[in-house]
């Protein structure tokens, strides 16, 4: 699924990395805050969902290879991140809704992602 | 070659430093990029132990031929069970460290699935010494 359908379904902005958005393509999701859990389960194409805004964030995300990073409730990147986002070529977003809404909305959209780790 | 750097206690914007600058030199030398992301998720996890567990500590890296070894030393409060430290899902980490994303217990299971070599040796109240060892694929580095 392309970033800029993921904007549409969460309702969400895109806050960093809005001209890499369109050639983005998502296979899954986690939905996760702590940060080890997603160096242990991440694979590939992945989004992450997270409520946390500190910049552990985007160092795992430059870890992992994620290059789309879902803020949920509403919660909003400091202006450090969207520079060390837009320096590693990652895209940020934030959506109102919960992890819990936000996750439920893109699993039903299609996004199905991987239960095994 | 053995670069050095020092891991600040919980400093939060530091932290992470010294994986990320390793995993841009090591793509400088052309290492194969899943053995990249192999040594710096695993880095990063003992550097995040050191500044959050280990009071501050410094790291070594070294690479040679066929090999990259990586040290992580701090004086701090030590492991007192190291294999009950290394189950997953066991951390010590207190609730306002949990709130910043740290604490899943995963770290040590991270770097023992990602380093060839993990050697953890630690005294209470002495400190805590974490050896990792990769090997390079033959002609590389
Ligand atoms: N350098 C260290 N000094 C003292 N204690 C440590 C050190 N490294 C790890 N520990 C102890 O081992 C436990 C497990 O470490 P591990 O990295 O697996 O999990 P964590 O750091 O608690 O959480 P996570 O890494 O998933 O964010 C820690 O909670 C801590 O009690
Ligand atoms: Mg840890």
């Amino acid at each position: 699924m392309r970033a800029n359908e993921i904007v549409q379904i969460l309702n969400a902005e895109i806050v960093a990395g809005k001209e890499i958005a369109d050639r983005l393509d998502i296979g899954t999701a986690c939905g996760c805050d702590l940060m080890s859990d997603v160096i242990a389960f991440v694979k590939e194409r992945v989004a992450l969902l997270t409520g946390l805004t500190n910049p552990q964030v985007l160092r795992t995300a430059d870890l992992m290879d994620i290059r789309l990073v879902i803020f949920v409730r509403g919660k909003k990147p400091s202006a450090e991140m969207i520079q060390m986002a837009q320096e590693q070529g990652i895209v940020l977003m934030k959506t109102r809704d919960s992890m819990f809404i936000a996750c439920g909305k893109l699993y039903q959209a299609g996004i199905k992602g991987d239960s095994s780790y | 070659m053995i670069i050095e750097y020092i891991i600040p206690r919980l400093d939060f914007s530091a932290a992470g430093k010294a994986s990320t600058d390793t995993k841009h030199r090591l793509t400088q030398l052309g290492l194969p990029p899943a053995l990249i992301k192999r040594i710096a998720i695993a880095m990063y996890e003992a550097e995040m132990n050191i500044a959050i567990h280990g009071g501050g500590g410094r790291a070594e890296i070294e690479i040679l031929p066929g090999e990259i070894t990586s040290r992580f030393i701090d004086h701090g409060p030590g492991i007192a069970d190291i294999e009950l430290a290394m189950q997953e899902g066991y951390s010590t980490a207190p609730e306002e460290i949990r709130d910043m994303g740290f604490g899943a217990g995963m770290g040590l299971p991270n770097m023992k699935k990602n380093a060839d070599e993990l050697i953890i040796q630690s005294e209470p109240n002495k400190g805590t010494t974490v050896q990792m060892h990769f090997c390079l694929p033959a002609g590389e580095a």
